[in-house]
């Protein structure tokens, strides 16, 4: 991707986040992502009904990086079913790793696409995706326990 | 003076400014540890040959030196521990742990580091004793006054860092121990910001416990020190035992320990580490300590003079005397201006410094902190604050 599209992006998440500000309403999922180590503080809120990913909400004090990640997090998997968004942070996560992925997969997240130059920021762009993928493995963990 | 021949680092291009965290180390700490594992590697306290008596030597050599860099009357008040962390949970859990009764008050204040705040969280629950917050000056300094106030009866020692490691603010430690101790009250000091930079003499100073970091100071990691008033250094209760500190011991669970210093160093030191600290408090000694911490405040001085002229940059320590410059840039979260200077080779620290609730009285949550040492020059500033100078941080950060 060109670097100023890819910093524009960036940064219009950043300024102009979605899916910003939680419901608190019982019917989310709730999560806090406090990571151990840089000092971003987000707080997630899944919807998830029927194995269909329904909304996401998040808020809290991060960098550029997270806090765009989230954002455009929250815009690519909202509405998906669990099992593509299980293969959308694959992608993803191969993406920020260097290994192989699908582009067409990832929309406009595929402006971290060079993020492994800066190596102490993929842990900001992979933040949120360690949210929700905590978050599915406790459903799926519940599912497994009942069978 | 130039300092790139001592510390490769510096030839590097990158401009190190968090000497709060670890400094550098000169080569002759590193060629000494070398040396040891080279040339002489024995264990400790086994000196039945000549190899393990010359290890013994070093690390008695070493104890001394460390005594008489602090002014300790006697080196068996030094003990060697890990690091500021292991010497102040020795300090607050095998002393005070004993110490403090059922409603017995601790005194500290909000702007201290975890190392030394969550020992007292821990010896406060298990000695049903009550911490209470010395209250801090808007500019975030502790005065002999607000002290005074903030003991009552109960109160029975009072912990607190001579020098903070988030806006580094030099408390009247002198004052307050003098006051302490016409109440009765015993202090403990976690030193780990203010040996490394200006001269500590625990004897003028009367302090009954104080704990300090080789690798803040030169020194190797893995290595602090434990200074201790003898007399409760004796009453303090090992929290290890094991090999090298026991005098004795049957099957009937009959055990004597060794005197101090060995009662609190069990098992085997870290010899390489303890020769290598050696070597970096003869560097300091050579420099002086008085010139380090003359050369810091100046090298300060010059920092703020160039970084209180951009208007994109808030300082919040600007008159404190010595090398620690806290501050952030307007709109932009601390991380990213981290990230910024990284791509720039500058190294500087972002977050709460492990003093996560001082935010609660500074109001914001994080910081940049930039913390100079003697061998940082007026080049290494001049390359922060003509970063700093620019209105597209964010956008180059990313
Ligand atoms: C004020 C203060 N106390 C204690 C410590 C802990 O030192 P160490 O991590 O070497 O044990 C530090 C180190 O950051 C410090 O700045």
């Amino acid at each position: 991707m060109d670097v100023n599209l890819r910093k524009s992006i960036i940064l219009e998440h950043y300024q102009n986040p979605l899916n910003k500000g939680l419901t608190n309403d019982d019917s989310y999922i709730k999560i806090n992502m406090n990571s151990k180590t840089c000092i971003d503080n987000l707080d997630f809120e899944f919807k998830i009904n029927h194995g269909i990913i329904e909304d996401i909400k998040f808020d809290g004090e991060a960098c550029a990086i997270s806090t765009s990640s989230s954002s455009i997090m929250s815009d690519l998997l909202k509405g998906k079913s669990i099992k593509q968004a299980k293969q959308i942070i694959k992608n993803y996560e191969n993406m920020i790793n260097e290994l192989p992925y699908d582009k067409d997969l990832l929309g406009e997240a595929n402006c971290y696409d060079e993020i492994y130059k800066q190596p102490n920021r993929k842990k900001c762009a992979l933040l949120p995706y360690e949210g929700i993928k905590d978050v599915i493995d406790k459903l799926e963990g519940v599912k497994n326990d009942k069978k | 003076m130039n300092f790139n021949k001592d510390f490769k680092i510096l030839s590097s291009g990158i401009t190190y400014l968090d000497n709060c965290a670890t400094t550098l180390k000169p080569s002759v700490v590193i060629d000494e540890i070398n040396d040891y594992y080279t040339n002489y590697c024995a264990n400790a306290h086994r000196g039945d040959y000549d190899l393990s008596r010359k290890v013994d030597e070093k690390i008695s050599e070493t104890r001394e030196k460390v005594a008489y860099f602090i002014n300790a009357k006697d080196s068996k008040e030094i003990i060697f521990t890990s690091g500021a962390t292991e010497s102040l949970n020795i300090i607050i859990k095998g002393f005070f742990g004993n110490y403090l009764k059922d409603g017995d008050e601790i005194l500290t204040t909000k702007a201290e580091h975890a190392s030394l705040i969550l020992p007292w969280f821990e010896v406060a629950k298990t000695t049903n004793s009550k911490i209470k917050y010395i209250d801090l000056n808007p500019d975030l300094t502790v005065t002999l006054d607000n002290v005074k106030k903030a003991i009552s009866k109960k109160t029975k020692v009072i912990s607190l860092a001579h020098i903070t490691n988030v806006i580094g603010d030099v408390r009247p430690i002198k004052e307050i121990i003098k006051y302490a101790h016409e109440n009765n009250i015993l202090v403990v000091i976690d030193a780990a910001q203010s040996v490394p930079h200006e001269k500590i003499d625990v004897t003028f100073l009367d302090v009954d416990f104080l704990a300090f970091s080789a690798h803040k100071m030169l020194g190797p990691t893995g290595v602090g020190v434990l200074y201790g008033k003898t007399k409760y250094l004796n009453d303090l209760k090992p929290l290890i035992t094991g090999g090298g500190m026991n005098a004795f011991f049957d099957s009937l669970m009959n055990v004597e320990y060794k005197d101090i210093p060995e009662k609190l160093e069990p098992g085997t030191p870290n010899v390489s580490g303890i020769i290598g600290f050696s070597k970096a408090i003869d560097y300091l000694n050579a420099l002086g300590m008085e010139n380090v911490h003359k050369y810091e405040v100046d090298l300060k001085k010059y920092m703020i003079s160039r970084l209180s002229k951009l208007k994109n940059v808030v300082i919040y320590n600007k008159d404190i005397p010595n090398g620690i410059i806290t501050f952030n840039v307007n709109g932009v979260f601390a991380q990213d201006v981290a990230a910024y200077l990284n791509k720039k080779g500058i190294c500087v620290r972002v977050g709460s410094h492990c003093a996560k609730i001082l935010s609660e009285v500074l109001g914001v949550k994080n910081t940049c902190r930039a913390s100079l040492y003697f061998y940082n020059t007026k080049e290494d500033v001049d390359k922060l604050v003509d970063a700093l100078d620019n209105d597209n941080i964010l956008y180059d950060s990313l």
